[in-house]
């Protein structure tokens, strides 16, 4: 009895000790420049994507001006525009609204399965364990893009298909890191407390588990998104992605290859859009690891 | 090793099957059939059609005889080109696919490596920083912006290689260079990464200790172990060049395998898209054993078992 009381403010207090962490880590990030620069980009480029359709000038992507056609970059259409006379410089922030919304999306459908399945697969270990696991392996041998692309093919071409089937081959690595996180975690005398205590499976997994191995999983969070955006644009550009009158920076890149020779801008500057986004993640996420993981700071020091 | 091999083969077996079983039921479960969209086509000619592609038989004698075909790499015809065995469709056009692929594939290590040595023999100076954004940049640009790039500048700029197709060494410049920048990218980071890791441990400081040329050092001792990462990476990396590669095939419009698997997609022709992922998931299993088994030889400390 007098144990359980000496174990029971190492529960509540497990909470109080990644703060430490947590302002390190925010103190590390802010040091890195260019994850800095990468985050700040990344927030205006959101925030254009989000409050466009209250923005003025920047209202109607599908505006067209037959008269105009294409154009080459100036100072009215800073991007130019395409062979219907719409602007690509809204259509590349329109597109940019599917593409972030995809990646957000298609995010969170692979964490909520990935740190669930994980988590569970670590803790219960044994049979359960390897058979969880095994199944992981199978479908990671399987070219995620093929798991994508056959669904897409039997089922519908659909919004909601692609965020279901982009968030479903995302979430293997997410799985692996949990599970491996929560192994190690699992036999930590704050579990066993929680345990002796009386807490039932669920909520050690859910409620003292979890949310200890939250650091990995952010930093997997933001290579996950460029990633689903990657994967999307790459499907998009095949034709296999958002449909019109949808449009994101895969299928402006796709409109746009097929008249290259004629109008380059509207490759270009969806294209530039994208890379830029995509570095922007990556940069952000090499930034969060170096900052959240003690092990890679002490090889660069 | 013998029965290491003899274990990850048998392990083919169930993978295999847990692939093909999931692909087969999920065309089953599919709202519509291939030939749903030729609406006019009289009743008995679909009937015919259905008892020609075995699909009026029951679910059950379909499936068995689907894994007893597949088995034999023998998937029937494509449902949209009835004149083409899909089996047929599939060698004709890999070698196409291959060869794209292991071009890409050795470009990146043949540059990747080289570049990631270097910046990590040159670790936090301004040569390192500068490789290293630029391989992230790398990593960042997405193949088929690339290519269109490539092709405006290279091609339709100044006419150094041709645009499109897959005829003569000049056409391959293009569509390699496309598909292996990323890979190069990656690999650079994965072997600075590596380098850094062995640089760091004290048997390099013994054969250091022991007065040996720096050359070999880095050459003979580091790299064997510091390219281990890069190792590990071919087998996820030739999945990667095999999507890649799909992309790739159409931008440049050559004929190789990603392009049938898109346009099987697009015309719903069931038979050639679950023959060509069934083809590529074996495909990269035999290839993952192969990169497993280069791993024990580099690095006697991993024991297969």
């Amino acid at each position: 009895m007098s144990a359980a009381a000496a174990l029971d403010p190492v529960v509540r207090e497990a909470p109080e000790r990644p703060s430490g962490l947590w302002s390190d880590a925010w103190r590390r990030l802010r040091r890195n420049r260019a994850a800095v620069v990468a985050a700040v980009i990344l927030l205006v480029l959101s925030a254009l994507a989000v409050f466009s359709p209250w923005i003025p000038g920047l209202q109607d992507p599908t505006a067209q001006d037959l008269a105009l056609g294409a154009t080459a970059p100036s100072a009215a259409h800073w991007f130019g525009t395409d062979e219907l006379g719409r602007d690509t410089f809204v259509r590349t922030i329109y597109g940019g609204r599917i593409s972030l919304l995809v990646g957000l999306i298609g995010t969170l459908v692979s964490l909520l399965i990935g740190v669930s399945y994980g988590a569970v697969s670590g803790y219960m270990g044994g049979k359960i364990d390897e058979a969880m696991m095994r199944f992981v392996d199978i479908l990671y041998s399987l070219p995620y893009i093929f798991l994508v692309i056959l669904l897409l093919v039997f089922f519908s071409r659909s919004l909601v298909m692609l965020f279901i089937a982009l968030g479903l081959v995302q979430w293997l690595t997410m799985a692996r890191i949990v599970r491996g996180q929560v192994l190690s975690l699992k036999n930590q005398p704050f579990v066993e407390a929680a345990r002796a205590l009386g807490a039932r499976n669920r909520s050690i997994i859910f409620r003292h588990i979890v949310p200890n191995t939250l650091g990995p999983v952010i930093v997997y969070t933001t290579l996950t998104v460029p990633a689903v955006i990657l994967q999307e644009a790459f499907l998009s550009f095949l034709g296999l992605g958002v449909q019109p009158p949808n449009a994101s920076w895969g299928t402006l890149v796709s409109d746009g290859a097929k008249l290259l020779a004629l109008f380059p801008w509207l490759v270009i500057f969806p294209g530039i859009a994208l890379s830029v986004t995509l570095l922007c993640f990556n940069f952000l996420g090499d930034g969060l690891r170096d900052a959240l993981d003690p092990h890679d700071r002490q090889d660069v020091s | 090793m013998f029965t290491f091999v003899v274990r990850r083969v048998l392990l083919f077996i169930p993978t295999l099957w847990v692939i093909a079983t999931l692909t087969f039921f999920m065309m089953r479960l599919a709202p519509g059939g291939p030939f749903q969209s030729e609406k006019d086509i009289p009743k008995a000619a679909l009937e015919q059609l259905q008892k020609q592609y075995g699909l009026d038989q029951p679910l059950g004698v379909q499936y068995s005889r689907f894994l007893g075909n597949a088995l034999r790499l023998d998937f029937g015809p494509s449902y949209k080109f009835p004149a083409r065995e899909v089996r047929e469709i599939i060698f004709d056009s890999f070698p196409v696919s291959l060869e794209l692929g292991a071009w890409a594939l050795l470009l990146s290590i043949l540059i990747g490596v080289p570049i990631g040595m270097f910046a990590a023999l040159k670790q936090n100076t301004a040569a390192d920083y500068g490789a290293m954004g630029l391989a992230l940049a790398g990593v960042s640009i997405p193949n088929f912006v690339l290519g269109p790039v490539l092709v405006l500048t290279l091609s339709l700029g100044v006419f150094v290689f041709p645009p499109a197709l897959w005829q003569g060494p000049a056409s391959r410049v293009l569509p390699v260079l496309t598909l292996s920048t990323a890979y190069i990218a990656y690999i650079a980071r994965l072997t600075r990464a590596g380098m850094l890791d062995v640089l760091h441990q004290d048997y390099i400081r013994t054969a250091y200790a022991k007065g040996l040329p720096e050359r070999v050092v880095i050459f003979k001792h580091a790299l064997k172990l510091g390219i281990l990462p890069v190792v590990s990476y071919i087998g996820p990396a030739a999945a990667r060049v095999i999507m890649g590669s799909i992309v790739v095939e159409s931008i440049f419009a050559i004929p190789g395998l990603g392009r049938h698997l898109v346009n099987g997609a697009f015309n719903r022709d069931y038979t050639l898209v679950m023959g060509v992922v069934l083809f590529y998931a074996a495909f990269l299993m035999v290839l993952n054993l192969i990169v497993d088994i280069a791993y024990t030889w580099l690095d006697p400390r991993v024991e297969l078992a």
